[in-house]
């Protein structure tokens, strides 16, 4: 922004996360909505551990590397849309706090048949404010809750909308992102007044 | 230990861990700070100085603006040792970066409405 200019070729990059529990179908929403096969991206992490029986002192280092997938969607030639599917190992959420930054929101995917296994990423994004929806991914052995029985399972604020989808549509993933939005701007405070404060 | 022989040094599990490091020659921390989503472009000016093969096929995938994450899932490489590289790029002037504009005011309803519209016309 401080690069103002009319000849700017960089298109305004925003993004969007999607998080839940193992194999509840990130990878799978992503890949549906993304107008680009899904890619990943790899950190290396180094995690040192200090042994304690180790009376040598050396530390021991293991290297792992955490892959976060990610898509696009070109919502007009100014606005490039990222939507990054957040790691499910619960180890790797550190990783969340930087992917979070700076995020517009979140789609949490629940599935009925493990919903607990959504209410961490549920806890994170309450606990930092975070818009977010839940978007219950139907699969097909899954048993059919009403969003509001999913709402009252997981003791979700009356505001964040619970809707359905099917992560392999691309359709329904844009409905359900759609959705998101609409939810954010509807929590988005108007333009600023008199004496904003936090 | 093993001894150091030729060829590719590999082993279970270091095998994806060395190339990435020899790349970026063991550097993991970038001149130009840079996000997943930072995008970078080819200025077309003269690249300064031999870069490598890695430097080279960065450049290659920066002829319109890219994202640091797309760069990294498209060689292959982790997103730290993409970062050093694309930085070498940026500081020899070989290419031009741009930070993400990220959601930090929530009063900016202008970004949601863009999306907002963006996703609509994908139905
Ligand atoms: N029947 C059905 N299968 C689905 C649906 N969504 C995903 N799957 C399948 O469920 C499996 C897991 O989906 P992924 O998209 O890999 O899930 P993930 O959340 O990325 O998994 P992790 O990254 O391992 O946590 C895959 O085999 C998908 O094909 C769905 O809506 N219906
Ligand atoms: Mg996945």
């Amino acid at each position: 922004m401080d690069y103002d200019d009319s000849s700017d070729p960089f298109p305004t990059a925003l993004k969007i996360l999607i998080a839940g529990g193992f194999g509840v179908g990130k990878t799978t929403f992503t890949g549906a909505v993304s107008e680009i096969a899904p890619l990943s991206t790899e950190e290396l992490l180094t995690t040192v551990s200090e042994g304690t029986d180790d009376l040598t002192g050396v530390e021991n280092k293991t290297t792992t590397t955490v892959a976060m997938d990610f898509g696009r969607i070109t919502l007009d030639p100014g606005h490039v849309l990222y939507l990054f599917g957040t790691p499910g190992q619960e180890r790797f959420w550190f990783m969340w706090d930087e992917l979070s930054e700076g995020a517009l929101g979140a789609v949490v995917l629940a599935d009925t048949r493990r919903l607990e296994d959504c209410f961490a990423a549920v806890d994170f994004f309450e606990q930092r404010g975070m818009g977010f929806i839940v978007a219950i991914n139907e699969f097909d052995g899954g048993y059919r809750y009403e969003p509001e029985e999913v709402r009252s399972a997981i003791d979700l604020d009356p505001r964040v909308p619970v809707v359905r989808c099917d992560a392999r549509i691309s359709s329904s993933g844009i409905a359900t992102l759609l959705t998101l939005v609409k939810h954010l701007l509807a929590h988005a405070p108007a333009a600023p007044s008199y004496g904003a404060h936090t | 230990m093993a001894a150091p022989h030729d060829g590719p040094w590999l082993d279970e599990s270091a095998g994806r861990l060395v190339r990435p490091y020899t790349v970026s020659d063991g550097r993991t921390r970038p001149t130009a700070q840079m996000d997943l989503l930072t995008q970078v472009m080819a200025t077309g000016g003269p690249v300064i100085g031999y870069q490598g093969p890695d430097h080279t096929a960065a450049l290659g995938l920066c002829a319109a603006p890219t994202s640091v994450a797309e760069i990294a899932a498209q060689l292959k490489l982790p997103a730290v040792v993409t970062k050093v590289l694309l930085s070498d790029l940026v500081d020899c002037g070989a290419l031009t970066l741009r930070a993400p504009d990220f959601y930090h005011n929530p009063t900016d309803r202008s970004l949601l409405e863009a999306v907002l519209d963006g996703l609509r016309r994908q139905l």
